[in-house]
């Protein structure tokens, strides 16, 4: 009986965003890339994102963020997966977030912060790396 | 098979013991384990399975598009209005060629994603064939232990030979939407054939009761003495339109399978399940003693050297080795 571990990842837009191409475009590169990626759609509470989380069972989040409200949801996010205990899921985020805002934003526990343009092989990559 | 590492045998158990109370953070970790099919998993199953057996378990399968996911979502609503907690494993397709899987689902189910008395799980094919995946069956036996009362298998979009879902599923709903006739033709063969109930989704679009009338007539060239009688639904899962007569048939075909049909079905599941486990269990045996007594690469050589094919090699080596001969059939 061979171990079939597989990465699984969650894409979540938390808040009142109307636009998710980003999070789709990421989606689908870390599928290409053999993970599963499940889609929470948009319009999230921090409790839906972290409750599918823990039911999906993942290893790793993408928060896709666009609308200004980073300093409000993310750290909610953060403190449910602490509450909940899953202190051991890789977080990462993208979308709008002002450059002046990374370093809080790192210190609260998001692992990456992957801005416009960055080319997807380097999160694919930086998944890799940062899941074992 | 002996398990020598204590500690993750100590968090299996936890797992265990989470799952029959219904910890959600459990049963997530215990479908993982089995998605990854550990020997692990295999415990597991042993130590849950005399907790099983409760459960109404419900199969949703239908083209993609015809809005299975939609429609449980609403299926789920009137489950809970009625106090009943419920599991969903919702199947969508891994990618042969990059064994990823984009798997979107739930996006439907989101809003139910709080609610404690829904547990939902995303699960990839990894490439089973049938519509759903290897850690499917065992999946339902997780949420079957953690006392969800209905539990909800969605198949990837299917046709015609996604058909194992009636090896999970005690009452299958075939799912279409408008302005499939000619495409119902095609698939009479396939999950035109296991349907307990049949629902034609979107049935404010037009040409609904033509799909209705359609199936209707596909139905009736089953000329079998079906004790069953498969009704033909509509439905307008955007709306939650018709789903209350839904539950109503789905609450009917639940007695009738108690009631006038006692243990077959479930007699008839566990066959299935105990040959495939006696073909997987025996085929490893013979194939690891061969190898001990080091005669597999034996028998291979006369494959290439005698120009014998594989079959009646295999059947003489089971002779040979194993003295088990097929008693002629006249």
């Amino acid at each position: 009986m061979r171990n079939n571990r597989k990465i699984r990842v969650l894409i979540a837009k938390p808040g009142l965003d109307s636009h998710d191409r980003g999070a789709k475009i990421i989606a689908r590169a870390l599928r290409d890339a053999g993970m599963e990626v499940i889609y929470t759609g948009l319009r999230q509470t921090p409790e839906q994102i972290v409750e599918t989380a823990l039911q999906e069972d993942v290893k790793v989040i993408g928060l896709s963020i666009l609308s200004g409200a980073h300093k409000t949801l993310f750290p909610r996010i953060i403190g449910l997966l602490n509450k909940k205990g899953l202190t051991e899921i890789l977080v990462i985020a993208g979308g709008i977030i002002p450059e002046e805002d990374v370093p809080e934003m790192k210190k609260l526990g998001i692992k990456e912060i992957f801005g416009p343009g960055t080319p997807t092989s380097e999160i694919v990559q930086f998944v890799l790396e940062n899941t074992s | 098979m002996i398990c020598k590492n204590v500690q993750t045998l100590e968090k299996i158990e936890e797992i265990i013991q989470g799952v029959i109370v219904g910890d959600h953070r459990s049963i997530a970790k215990a479908i993982t384990v089995i998605e990854n099919n550990t020997v692990k998993a295999r415990k597991m199953i042993t130590s849950i399975f005399p907790h099983t057996g409760k459960a109404h378990i419900i199969g949703i399968t239908g083209p993609g598009g015809s809005g299975k996911s939609t429609l449980i979502h609403q299926i789920i609503l009137n489950y809970r209005r009625r106090d009943k907690s419920v599991g969903v494993i919702a199947v969508d397709p891994t990618s042969p060629f990059t064994g990823g899987a984009f798997l979107g689902d739930r996006i439907r189910m989101q809003p139910l994603s709080t609610d404690q008395g829904v547990f939902i799980r995303s699960m990839a094919t990894r490439n089973y064939q049938g519509g759903i995946a290897k850690a499917t069956k065992d999946a339902v036996k997780v949420l079957d232990a953690a006392g969800k009362d209905i539990i909800i298998v969605e198949t990837v979009g299917a046709g015609q030979s996604e058909v194992e879902i009636i090896k999970v599923a005690q009452t299958v709903v075939v799912l279409f939407a408008p302005g499939l006739g000619d495409e119902i033709q095609a698939i009479k063969a396939g999950i035109m054939e296991i349907g307990d109930i049949f629902v034609v989704n979107k049935a404010d679009r037009e040409n609904a009761n033509k799909t209705v009338v359609d199936i209707q007539a596909m139905l009736r060239l089953n000329n079998d003495e079906r004790a069953w009688r498969p009704p033909v639904l509509q439905t307008t899962a955007i709306t939650g339109e018709g789903v209350s007569k839904l539950i109503e048939k789905l609450e009917e075909h639940k007695s009738f399978l108690k009631e006038k049909m006692g243990q077959k079905r479930s007699r008839e599941k566990a066959e299935a399940e105990l040959v495939e486990a006696i073909k997987n269990k025996a085929a490893s045996l013979i194939i690891d003693e061969l190898k001990k007594k080091g005669k597999l690469t034996e028998y291979i050589t006369k494959i290439l050297e005698e120009k014998s094919d594989p079959v009646s090699i295999a059947e003489k080596m089971l002779v040979n080795e194993f003295r088990i001969q097929k008693k002629c059939q006249s």
